[in-house]
């Protein structure tokens, strides 16, 4: 049933393991990346411990190795923007400079979380940075983003919206109605698909008679990229275009990222595919690919980390994120109080 | 007899249908190479080909609308939702096309399809991965919809529900998947639709309940037998069309009637319950029916999942009020 790839190299496993390409990047948007990537990394790797041990209740359906999709986008928007998820968007949450206290309060479904302990790993909410919320219902956020798009051309001003979504997404309808509406309205969006080639255990070649999403962009004549999705610079500077040419009233665009989960559809368990269609072969060969390691070896390379810089960025990532874990367990869960609050605008009746 | 949980009892329903009848055809997302997020379509696959068990893209309008597809052309689609709050796409073709085809085109296209989804609280996620809202479906004329409430009824209603020539929504509580086993025959004997089951009888009170609440109620039921009161317990199992004639008929015994849904309250399935007995029972009712339900908000997360979830300790409360009334 495996067809050609469509997507290549990139979809390919072996390749693109090397050290990234960042000569003419700015030291400090590197080192910027870099931690934003690590920061992801470590907060969902210590959830995953949560969810392991118990603590962490709730289903978290977790990004590693994606983090430089998330990182790569954020990198050309403004709080001013609205950003919407989905079922995967702890990486969106954080790189857009959400609170990793808040994030994990949310996962442990405490009051302090970003959805006051309301929505848990999949309900992320952060107004201040940007982020309009994740649902984890497949496809639902596209159009609420394309209607924010909409909002933002008719205010006359230069927010865009972003629609993160996967590749399962695009087998949605409204996926369709959405690109077609963007287009024909020339709405300032960008359409990030992370195409980590599986919807939850199914591979897309089983799924899509191509394993790449940006035909569907050309169908409705929007501008689209296809990027390596673990090359942090290659997904700015792609993302960053479409932007500006959508803040500039160019209008709408498509950024397929292909990308891998380096963890199972849902928990922590990196294997809990194999056997089903992934095989461990290619999770390995994809953890040569991790966007941190890649990144980190071309910056070592070129001068730009020392192993102590390096080994002290990680450390302070990593109490950072140890110390958001041992608020967010002490914090209290939402008071039995405020369960009807905020049906309405009135109180719900009891 | 083997002891099965829910799921497997599910499993052995549509390995026995797909067996007996080369019509079955089992789709969703996941339910072929995965066997299913809640492992309900395990071996399937392997069992009887990809041509059978099919795996769709991620597209619920579309499962929904070529089941109906399906359907009317003699298949018989059991297409899988992995949970209840994905299932509001498939509302489109359920409602518009599923229920209306018998009686838009005077009988001569019918669809016997079955849609299955898990539903209710108990993996501790909110919203659309715990929601129960059965009542969308109840209230939709041409759909049955059939909740079981332990592994040998989710058997037995499963194969009846296949079996049927009318569309059935299948609703499956995920927090009894595994709760408990019992020995399920595996025999192809499917049990009635459109009837309650009587889980125990009793002279005191009825309650009423189905799905996972059925645990509850029967725990409630036991705690009431401790202070001296005999319930009686009513699996209303096919929540539209309403066996209200069975329920009628153990309130006139009773004359007090409880009722217990995990969904909201507002227009719950409770509320038609309520409505008939008030319609047609009136005369032999001693004290207001009582309803203990889940709010009238989202499921919240899982803190508040336990306070949202009526509990055996609002059952007995609530049969207790209901019992003072003289
Ligand atoms: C409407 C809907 N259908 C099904 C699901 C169950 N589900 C959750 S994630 C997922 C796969 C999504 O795949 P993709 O869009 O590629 O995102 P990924 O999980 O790979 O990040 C499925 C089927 C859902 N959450 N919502
Ligand atoms: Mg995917």
């Amino acid at each position: 049933m495996r067809r050609d790839s469509d997507l290549g190299g990139l979809a390919d496993p072996g390749r693109f393991s090397e050290p990234l390409e960042i000569a003419g990047n700015d030291a400090g948007t590197l080192l910027e990346y870099l931690r934003s990537m690590q920061l992801i990394r470590c907060a969902e790797e210590l959830i995953g411990e949560m969810v392991t041990e118990g603590v962490a209740k709730t289903p978290c359906h977790l990004g590693i190795g994606q983090e430089a999709v998330a990182v790569g986008v954020a990198s050309g928007l403004n709080a001013t923007d609205r950003v919407f998820g989905n079922h995967r968007s702890h990486s969106q949450f954080l790189a857009l400079g959400g609170d990793v206290y808040s994030l994990i309060a949310e996962v442990l479904g405490k009051a302090d979380g970003a959805s006051n302990g309301m929505g848990g790993s999949m309900h992320l909410y952060g107004a201040s940075v940007g982020f309009q919320g994740s649902v984890p219902l497949v496809g639902a956020t596209i159009p609420i983003a394309v209607g924010a798009a909409l909002a933002a051309k008719m205010g006359g001003g230069q927010e865009v919206a972003v629609a993160f979504f996967g590749d399962g997404a695009c087998e949605e309808g409204v996926f369709h109605e959405s690109l077609n509406l963007a287009s024909v309205y020339e709405l300032p969006i960008l359409f990030v698909v992370e195409n980590n080639l599986f919807s939850s255990h199914l591979d897309i070649q089983l799924r899509q008679p191509s394993d790449s999403v940006a035909r569907f962009a050309e169908a409705h004549r929007i501008q689209s990229r296809i990027v390596d999705g673990n090359d942090v610079v290659r997904v700015s500077a792609a993302a960053g275009e479409l932007i500006s040419r959508a803040r500039a009233g160019g209008g709408p665009g498509f950024l397929e990222a292909v990308t891998y989960r380096l963890r199972g559809h849902v928990g922590p368990n990196e294997d809990i595919d194999v056997g089903v269609h992934r095989k461990m072969q290619d999770v390995n060969a994809w953890k040569q690919r991790c966007p941190i390691k890649r990144l980190h070896a071309a910056m070592a390379g070129a001068g730009l980390i020392t192993p102590d810089e390096f080994d002290e960025q990680s450390r302070g990532v990593m109490s950072e994120v140890r110390s958001a874990v041992d608020r967010a367990r002490a914090a209290p869960y939402p008071d039995k109080s405020t369960l009807l609050d905020l049906v309405y605008s009135t109180r719900a009746r009891a | 007899m083997t002891e099965l949980t829910l799921v497997e009892a599910v499993t052995r329903a549509l390995a026995w249908e797909m067996n007996a009848d080369p019509a079955v055809i089992v789709l969703g997302e996941d339910v072929g190479l995965n066997g299913g997020v809640f492992r309900a379509t395990a071996g399937l696959q392997e069992r009887f080909g990809t041509q059978r068990v099919i795996d769709t893209p991620l597209a619920e309008t579309l499962i929904a609308g070529m089941s109906v597809g399906m359907a009317a052309e003699h298949l018989k689609p059991v297409a899988e939702i992995q949970f209840m709050g994905f299932i509001y796409p498939t509302i489109d073709h359920i409602l518009s096309h599923a229920g209306r085809l018998r009686t838009r085109t005077r009988g001569r296209l019918t669809c016997p399809m079955v849609l299955r989804a898990a539903f209710g609280g108990g993996i501790h996620a909110p919203e659309h991965h715990s929601e129960s809202t059965e009542a969308l479906f109840a209230h939709i004329p041409g759909i049955r919809v059939v909740i079981p409430s332990s592994p040998a009824r989710a058997y037995g209603l499963l194969l009846a529900a296949i079996r049927d020539p009318d569309p059935v929504v299948f609703l499956e509580p995920k927090r009894l998947y595994r709760m408990l086993k019992q020995p399920v025959a595996d025999d192809g004997e499917a049990l009635p639709l459109d009837v309650c089951f009587v889980l125990r009888e009793g002279t005191d009170l009825t309650l009423v309940s189905w799905g996972a609440m059925i645990v509850e109620t029967l725990a409630a039921a036991d705690r009431l037998a401790a202070e001296g009161i005999s319930a009686e317990v009513i699996d209303v199992a096919t929540i539209a069309p309403l066996d209200i004639d069975s329920i009628l008929e153990s309130v006139a015994r009773t004359g007090r009637c409880v009722i217990v849904h995990e969904a909201a309250r507002n227009n719950g399935v409770g509320a038609e319950i309520a409505a008939e007995l008030a319609d047609k029972g009136l005369l032999s009712l001693l004290a207001p029916v009582a309803r203990v339900t889940g709010y009238d908000t989202i499921m919240p997360l899982y803190q508040l999942e336990n306070d949202y979830l009526p509990d055996t300790a609002r059952i007995v409360a609530a049969a207790r009020q209901t019992l003072e009334v003289t």
